[in-house]
């Protein structure tokens, strides 16, 4: 049997539709990729993170015995800062468990307590001196392996040897969990302290400061310049050889790899002009030369957006080409340039190779002060966090990571409301 | 007075600066108001102008030159002794000095010869810091002085505020050109050093990569091996793992969201998608040092592969997550700027969806798909943190994506983060390492514009 020409078509045509239909679902698969990387993305990093917002406390009837603070009763604020205030924490934990014999189980058993818990009662006795030779309640922060034994992250079925926490420890926090003096509470040191070796008193508040500081040096200096920038090029540059070599030069620094800026940021301005290692203010410059092409680009695009009738206009009724620029075209154009600057902004927050460069990554406990202090910004301190063994720190560092992405969802969300608010169509 | 001081001080002065101006011009106008050649305000910015502006050079350039001058004045004054002491040696003590100075710890005691240096280098900074404050503030008085002078009915202020302004702009216009001198200088000078002691045959063609430099001349293995092609040979595997992942979904993403996909979806994915282009590096280094990597590794074993917790593998994909939205947006512009009319044409001759974008749109498209898929190349090459946190250290030549190799960003870290001193070769590699990486991108950026470029024109 011979085939018709009509059925050679048909089974061609059959053929190309199905072409048609691999090619579309092609396609939609990879879109589906795409985004199923994002949301895998974002569920490991909040399934990891999202236990860190709360931390383990340890309730101690703390007996504020007036013969370890302050024997000669002088109430002497010197005294008072000097005292030797684990002992309280240590006799208290010793009470608690009076069967404890043994020196090096002792030892293990005052481990239980972060070490910031002494801190904590020495600003309580120094706020209120009243406090000596009372008993108080005390709920002081744990040690970050109870906090992860309680918060289930450390398997109890493992043999002994494999595991952080003995037997006997855990046998300890099961009796401290069975009579309730074990509470899970908002971890609010995790938003107001620096840095620290320990998982359970360590921050991210420094960092943060860190990161404002070194973004004002940032904005600073890339948002005028790079509106002058553009300005120039838009309204006044003459074609030419030295403008188009400008603009060569500003698309290129658009795709120079970050970290290169951090070798320029070093040897210019650490090694020849001498500036402070670790500082936010140098940290702004090399940040604000990489994001100065961003704010240029983007601050053209808008100055282009506006129509020439605008300009017209303004000649006509007799404004000089200054008057034009500054009163009219500026201040329509400011809109979508701001929004560019916040993009650039939200990009520069989320940079930390250059930054490592010029010594940014330094292990800083305290919260600076200004923009000469060594600080550390927001990625970097989860860079850090990222390299430390404790599976503690892994909790912090993703909770760290969802400030920080928190952070440039609202700068963006900022950038499109700012787009949505202001945009024009002429 | 501090250099803080000093600046909140110069506006106030620029402040006074144009009202003293404005009101001079108002003055010798007089009653004739419409004599003057400018807005009042014109002549109030000129007089801050000339106020502020001056001042602010000086600032700059005597903030630059301070503290050389000023060490090369405390070095020529120490006693005869410590003449003859090498570079290194001399900043040392300078440190000690300036520690000293502030109040931080000092490395020794200081001897009473460095007490009497530390003493002069006091005196000296105190010194200069009063002239300059001196010169700073005469020099903004005498500038608005000579401004406030010069306010005549006839004088042409707007002019000269305006090209006073226009000339501020050409000033920020050209840092960029600065910016990439400042780049290659600087890279350039440490890399023309590094090549001072070690060939830069051995540098570009060596097979070994071992930075460590011995600290006592027998150690073994002291030699210190500064051959790069282990590094290029591990860039270029985890950029083409990224490239192998970034470059056909992105560029699918691309076709299927400007040609099938309905405009609300489209309006939903491609947002979503371009997320993915705003989360920070470091997230997608933590992302693959915790998460793919061991998943990678669990998964290899399960089949009976060795798989390092560090492999290219997991760096090269998580790297070309990170670049899909990059190429997805590059094409979809290139996509979008094909003419209507060729689509057209080609559907009215009869032919699917799918032949039409893959025998007209797509040849169409093809120079600016190439120039984006480079500058995506470049991207990856320069890629640091999800390296430096997934991609391992030791340099292996090797080819399979399941070993740990490093690439020149990661050695580029690990050489300049921590303690360094600044003449070993060490130190100089990284830079080396850097004019690689610039020179490198640089070329890729290039070529990847000039395509997309004459592209664009063909359909202007």
């Amino acid at each position: 049997m011979t085939m018709t020409t009509a059925d050679k078509i048909q089974a061609n045509l059959n053929k190309r539709y199905a072409a048609e239909r691999r090619f579309r679902s092609y396609g939609l698969v990879s879109v589906a990729i795409g985004l199923a990387a994002l949301l895998f993305l974002f569920l490991s990093i909040i399934g990891k993170g999202y236990t860190a917002f709360q931390q383990t406390y340890v309730k101690l009837d703390v007996q504020f015995d007036a013969a370890i603070i302050d024997p000669q009763r002088t109430r002497d604020p010197q005294t008072l800062a000097r005292a030797d205030y684990g002992k309280l924490i240590k006799k208290t934990m010793r009470e608690r468990f009076p069967d404890v014999k043994n020196r090096r189980d002792k030892r293990k058993l005052y481990k239980l307590i972060s070490p910031g818990a002494v801190y904590m009662i020495q600003d309580m006795v120094r706020n209120d001196p009243r406090l000596i030779g009372t008993t108080q309640t005390v709920w002081v922060p744990a040690d970050d392996d109870v906090d992860m034994l309680i918060k289930g992250y450390i398997n109890r079925d493992e043999p002994e040897s494999a595991r952080r926490l003995k037997d006997k420890e855990i046998a300890w926090i099961d009796s401290l969990a069975a009579t309730s003096s074990l509470e899970k509470r908002f971890n609010k040191t995790f938003f107001t302290a620096g840095d620290s070796r320990e998982p359970e008193l360590a921050g991210i508040w420094g960092a943060v400061v860190g990161s404002f500081y070194t973004l004002v040096v940032t904005l600073v200096l890339s948002f005028p310049i790079g509106v002058a920038t553009a300005v120039y090029l838009e309204e006044f540059a003459p074609t030419n050889r030295w403008t188009d070599l400008i603009e060569v030069n500003i698309n290129n620094l658009a795709a120079v790899p970050s970290i290169v800026f951090g070798l320029l940021g070093l040897s210019v301005f650490l090694n020849f002009m001498a500036l402070p290692r670790s500082a936010p203010l140098v940290g702004g410059l090399v940040l604000s030369l990489m994001t100065l092409p961003t704010v240029i680009i983007a601050s053209r695009a808008s100055l282009q957006s506006v129509p020439p009738s605008i300009r017209e206009g303004a000649l006509g009724m007799g404004a000089s080409q200054m008057q034009m620029v500054a009163h009219h075209v500026l201040p329509l154009a400011m809109p979508g340039m701001l929004t560019g600057t916040i993009i650039g902004m939200a990009r520069a927050l989320g940079e930390s190779a250059p930054l490592l460069m010029i010594g940014m990554v330094a292990f800083i406990v305290n919260v600076p002060e200004g923009p000469l202090d060594p600080s550390t910004v927001l990625p970097v301190q989860i860079y850090l966090w990222a390299d430390t063994p404790e599976r503690a720190f892994v909790e912090r560092t993703s909770a760290a990571t969802l400030v920080l992405l928190a952070f440039l969802v609202v700068m963006n969300g900022a950038a499109v409301w700012l787009r949505k608010r202001f945009e024009q169509r002429w | 007075m501090s250099t803080p001081l000093l600046i909140a001080v110069l506006l106030l002065l620029t402040a006074a600066a144009f009202e003293f101006g404005r009101r001079r011009a108002l003055q010798v106008a007089g009653s004739e108001f419409r004599t003057l050649h400018s807005l009042p305000r014109y002549y109030g910015s000129f007089t801050a102008l000339w106020c502020a502006l001056p001042a602010l050079v000086l600032l700059g350039a005597w903030l630059a030159f301070e503290d050389k001058i000023i060490t090369n004045l405390v070095i020529t004054d120490l006693p005869a002794s410590y003449q003859s002491l090498s570079e290194p040696e001399l900043n040392l003590i300078i440190n000690d000095l300036r520690n000293h100075l502030s109040g931080n710890v000092v490395s020794r005691e200081l001897s009473p010869d460095m007490q009497v240096a530390a003493a002069h280098y006091g005196n000296l900074r105190a010194t200069s810091e009063a002239a300059l404050t001196v010169l700073f503030l005469s020099v903004a008085m005498l500038g608005m002085g000579l401004a406030w002078r010069k306010i005549a009915p006839d004088f042409w202020a707007r002019n000269r505020v305006e090209a006073i302004v226009k000339v501020l702009l050409i000033i920020c216009s050209t840092l960029a050109i600065f910016i990439t001198i400042g780049i290659v200088l600087s890279v350039l000078f440490e890399s023309i050093r590094f090549f001072q002691t070690v060939s830069i045959f051995d540098f570009l063609f060596g097979l070994e990569w071992s930075p460590q430099t011995a600290i006592r001349e027998d150690q073994v293995g002291s030699s210190g091996a500064f051959g790069a092609v282990p590094l290029f040979a591990g860039t270029l595997l985890i950029s083409v793992i990224a490239m192998l992942v970034a470059a056909p979904i992105g560029l699918t993403s691309a076709i299927y969201l400007s040609e099938y996909s309905h405009p609300r979806f489209r309006a939903t994915a491609k947002p979503l998608l371009e997320i993915l282009a705003g989360i920070p590096t470091v997230v997608y280094g933590f992302f693959a040092a915790l998460t793919v990597a061991p998943l990678i590794r669990d998964v290899g074993n399960n089949f009976g592969l060795e798989v390092s917790s560090e492999s290219a593998l997991a760096a090269g994909l998580v790297m070309g997550i990170m670049i899909i939205p990059f190429v997805s947006s590059i094409s979809d512009d290139v996509i979008n700027a094909v003419p209507q009319s060729l689509r057209d044409g080609s559907l009215a001759l009869g032919s699917t969806q799918s032949e039409m974008i893959r025998k007209v749109v797509l040849p169409a498209a093809l120079p600016g798909i190439v120039g984006g898929m480079l500058l995506a190349i470049s991207r990856a090459i320069g890629e640091t943190m999800i390296v430096v946190m997934a991609a391992g250290l030791a340099a292996n030549l090797t080819a399979n994506p399941l070993e740990a190799v490093t690439t020149v960003t990661v050695q580029i870290v690990t050489l300049l983060v921590g303690d360094q001193e600044f003449d070993s070769p060490k130190t100089l590699a990284a830079f080396a390492l850097g004019l690689m990486l610039f020179l490198v991108t640089l070329a890729l950026n290039v070529i990847a514009l000039y395509v997309v470029r004459k592209y664009r024109e063909q359909y202007e």
